[in-house]
């Protein structure tokens, strides 16, 4: 009889070899996985070590207290003899009010703080859905709030501004109430209610502005624009482009996919031309040209200008984002609007626009975060965006010579605000895209 | 019988200019149209007004008056007793050169940086996502402005190259200064040439022209004998002989010598010097827009389905073969019409050298000559015609290389 052998208990599992788990399991997978790579990975830990070196005692030995900059060296001499010059933070501690605030007084810093609080709020409706819908309020409200806490003065000029709309709507509703019935109904009242809007913000609310001034000045201190600098100008116009230009860009998109040959026409013209030119031309056309097109003696606020420019500017950006998204909304959905009889406004109000803008906020998110970049070509021409008020603190003869603490600092925050949108705008894309699959 | 098919005549109505799908479109058009006239002649005519009353009616006569204005760095002849237009030509050529230069050392950042990105090396990938981040999240106004200063204000001087015992030293064996006012380096020279630069350019070009037509030959014959006999003749070093001997051969016949940078007085004379504001403007733009494209190449390679690479496999083919046969030609249709719009932005951005000194299109046409002869309106306006000609140039070109290697669909 031959024997044969079974086995009726397993074997104990045998760990995994040392060198595959752990550290040093990882650290071979990851790092040292071939030749080569061992090579890459030894030349990029002498590149950083080098690096590092030279930079983090320069960070962390840095001086924070001190007036000037000689100071600053006084204190470097005295502390290192061998001569050694560590970062003179003490620029960022004595300027970082003017490189934040621009120019507003100390006792005025809740305005701007209170401002883009109001902006984070407003923003919310828009970035999430399922939000209460008194939300939308604050979002229209801050429209014509932010304005007011950046440039102050009496509280009546921005009350008129929100009343043209209402005058104008309540224009609308009356007209369509008298001429019911007529083939020329909708036409009468909204070109009745623009007409309307638009005497009542030139013609009426000038006078009413004044004698309400006279009657109740309340307000707050009124600040030029031309005193508006630093991150807050960055973040104003910024947000004045974003806000202003979508409705802009909406048209401009909706235009460019219009089968009308002449609004086609002129839509991708104005697209093309705002896309093919730099922002700092159009810059130095609101500065220097704006004042020739409009009727002489007119008064040009040159930081005004450079917004509406700016609008226009991204608003040929976001026409293309939204656009992208009106491509991307399948086409059943426009024939299914059409199939229930909707008109064309409606089937874009109701079906249309709701999905295209949706795929559009990632979009509109990175446009933002690419204005707010731009903002700072505005030290082409005026000394008054964060680069600008570098060079003016340069000048300073108390910190004349300092370079890269100032940069450094300036890049940082900047840094610090587009990573932040970018990863939420990443987010946002990751989201909805599952939403569409 | 009457045509049943016959629709019902209908008498016109106004009303159908608004509710009848026939005409509500043309009656939308002449709208907008009428309204678009409107304000462009209610803008063009305050610009005429407005111009008149200040006594400069609208002529760009002084493009050919004597500029008056020096100009650091050139590519053409030219002083300041040169005409204005001379002086745009100039800046037009400042913003090409430094546009051309950027665009191929980002694309050469973003293809080293997107394998990097995707290599299965930890720290490596880590270290490029770093660079992209910090580097796009940061105006580039201020990274060209940082690369500037960092010539400036690390460099030493031409001063500290004097005397015997000098604190600075040229490097790459004496040939290569590099100081706070620029890169000195070796200027190439023929010493028996044609005569004028233009003749030599024109022959090193026919040189090189002719090289790549043997190439293009020299495959083609050698793709005919593998399908006649199977076998493929090596023509690697036949094509690298006809690319490169006979431009050694012309360089030697026309005597190339290089002149070499040397101190004299406070400064260096002689050699070629890249002045300072070009490389701030270089780098910047380099290093912002590489970012942007080794994002670009990774999600190129990362869109070639996996399945592309497995077929390869199954096939036999070598890695490195699949990468260039396979990957690369499918993932270079994701990836070129990203790049045109990269090259444009770099183009568009090489406006913001102003902000450094440097002497491009914006700096002479659209501020010096602008502020010589005060003529706002004419100069902004050409110069926003000029980038707007080069931007739907570049993409103009750019969407017809795009157009000749995307799929064809059936």
């Amino acid at each position: 009889m031959s024997m044969s052998y079974v086995r009726t208990e397993m074997e104990e599992q045998m760990p995994a070899p040392a060198s595959t788990v752990g550290v040093v399991g990882w650290a071979r997978a990851n790092l040292f996985s071939s030749i080569p790579n061992a090579i890459l990975t030894v030349v990029a830990l002498f590149l950083l070590w080098r690096l590092l070196s030279g930079i983090i005692p320069w960070v962390f030995l840095g001086v924070w207290d001190a007036s000037s900059l000689a100071e600053c060296r006084a204190i470097f001499a005295e502390r290192y003899p061998d001569g050694q010059q560590y970062a003179c933070w003490a620029v960022i501690a004595d300027r970082w009010d003017q490189i934040i605030f621009g120019y507003y007084s100390a006792d005025q810093y809740w305005r701007p703080i209170l401002g883009v609080i109001l902006i984070g709020i407003s923003a919310v409706p828009i970035l999430y859905p399922n939000t209460p819908r008194w939300l939308l309020y604050v979002t229209v409200a801050t429209i014509f709030v932010y304005p007011f806490l950046i440039w102050g003065g009496t509280i009546w000029p921005y009350v008129m501004a929100a009343m043209g709309f209402v005058v104008g709507y309540v224009a609308y509703r009356v007209l369509a109430a008298v001429t019911a019935g007529n083939a020329f109904s909708t036409i009468i009242a909204v070109v009745g209610s623009v007409i309307a809007a638009v005497v009542w913000w030139i013609v009426l609310s000038g006078p009413i502005v004044g004698a309400l001034n006279d009657a109740m000045p309340w307000g707050i201190e009124a600040f030029r624009s031309r005193d508006l600098a630093g991150f807050v100008l960055a973040i104003t116009i910024g947000v004045v482009a974003i806000a202003a230009s979508l409705p802009l860009a909406i048209a401009l998109a909706l235009g460019r996919q219009s089968d009308m040959m002449i609004v086609n026409k002129l839509s991708t013209g104005f697209i093309e031309t705002i896309r093919g030119v730099p922002l700092i031309t159009l810059i130095f056309v609101a500065v220097v040209l704006l004042q020739y097109f409009l009727p002489s003696g007119t008064d040009v606020d040159p930081i005004l200008a450079i917004m509406i420019l700016v609008t226009l500017f991204t608003a040929a950006y976001i026409a293309e984002v939204i656009r992208a998204g009106l491509s991307a909304v399948p086409k059943g959905q426009y024939e299914a609007a059409d199939s229930l009889g909707l008109n064309y406004s409606m089937a874009q109000r109701l079906i249309i626009l709701p999905q295209a803008l949706k795929i559009a906020i990632p979009g509109i998110v990175s446009n933002f975060i690419s204005v707010f970049k731009d903002t700072v070509l505005v030290s082409i021409v005026f000394p008054n965006d964060p680069l600008g008020i570098a060079d003016t603190i340069r000048a300073d003869s108390n910190w004349n010579g300092i370079v890269w603490e100032l940069y450094g600092f300036i890049a940082l925050v900047f840094f610090a605000f587009c990573f932040a949108m970018s990863r939420y705008s990443l987010s946002l894309e990751k989201r909805l895209q599952t939403g569409h699959r | 019988m009457a045509d049943a098919a016959a629709p019902p005549s209908e008498a016109f109505r106004l009303s159908m200019l608004i509710y009848d799908s026939r005409y509500r479109s043309m009656t939308i058009q002449i709208v907008v149209l009428i309204l678009f006239l409107l304000g462009f002649f209610w803008l063009a005519n305050n610009a005429v007004q407005n111009l008149a009353a200040l006594g400069k009616p609208i002529s760009f006569g002084f493009l050919g008056q004597t500029s008056g204005y020096d100009i650091n760095q050139t590519l053409i002849e030219y002083d300041s007793t040169y005409t204005h237009g001379r002086a745009t030509l100039v800046g037009l050529l400042n913003t090409l050169l430094v546009a051309f230069m950027g665009c191929l050392t980002a694309t050469l950042i973003g293809l080293i940086g997107g394998v990097l990105r995707l290599s299965n090396n930890w720290l490596v990938s880590r270290i490029v996502i770093l660079y992209v981040e910090i580097f796009r999240n940061v105006p580039v106004l201020l990274w060209i402005i940082v690369c500037m200063l960092s010539i400036t204000s690390t460099l030493p001087g031409p001063r500290a190259f004097r005397g015997d015992d000098p604190e600075a030293s040229m490097i790459f064996f004496g040939n290569v200064a590099a100081t706070n006012r620029g890169i000195y380096v070796p200027r190439p020279f023929l010493e028996n040439g044609l005569g004028s630069a233009g003749l030599n350019f024109l022959l090193l070009a026919a040189v090189i022209v002719a090289g790549i037509v043997f190439v293009r030959w020299n495959s083609r014959r050698a793709a005919q004998v593998q399908i006649a006999t199977g076998e493929r003749p090596n023509t690697l070093w036949m094509n690298l002989a006809a690319m490169i001997v006979p431009f050694v051969v012309l360089m030697f016949v026309m005597g190339l010598s290089f002149e070499r940078p040397e101190l004299r007085g406070f400064n260096f004379a002689g050699g070629m010097q890249i002045q300072a504001p070009l490389i701030g403007v270089w780098l910047g733009l380099s290093l912002y827009t590489g970012t942007y494209i080794v994002e670009i190449v990774r999600s190129g390679i990362m869109a070639v389905s996996k399945g592309q690479s497995e077929a390869s496999a199954a096939l036999g083919i070598r890695p490195g073969l699949t990468m260039s046969l396979v990957i690369l030609p499918q993932a270079l249709r994701v990836i070129i019409p990203q790049l045109i719009s990269q090259y444009l932005n770099l183009t568009k951005n090489s406006s913001l050298g102003v902000a450094i000194g440097y002497a491009d299109l914006v700096a002479t046409l659209g501020t010096t000559t602008l502020n010589q002869s005060g003529r706002e309106m004419e100069t902004i306006l050409l110069l926003m015609a000029i980038y707007l000609t080069i931007s739907l140039t570049i993409s103009g070109v750019m969407n017809w290389y795009n157009r000749s290697v995307q799929l064809v669909g059936r």
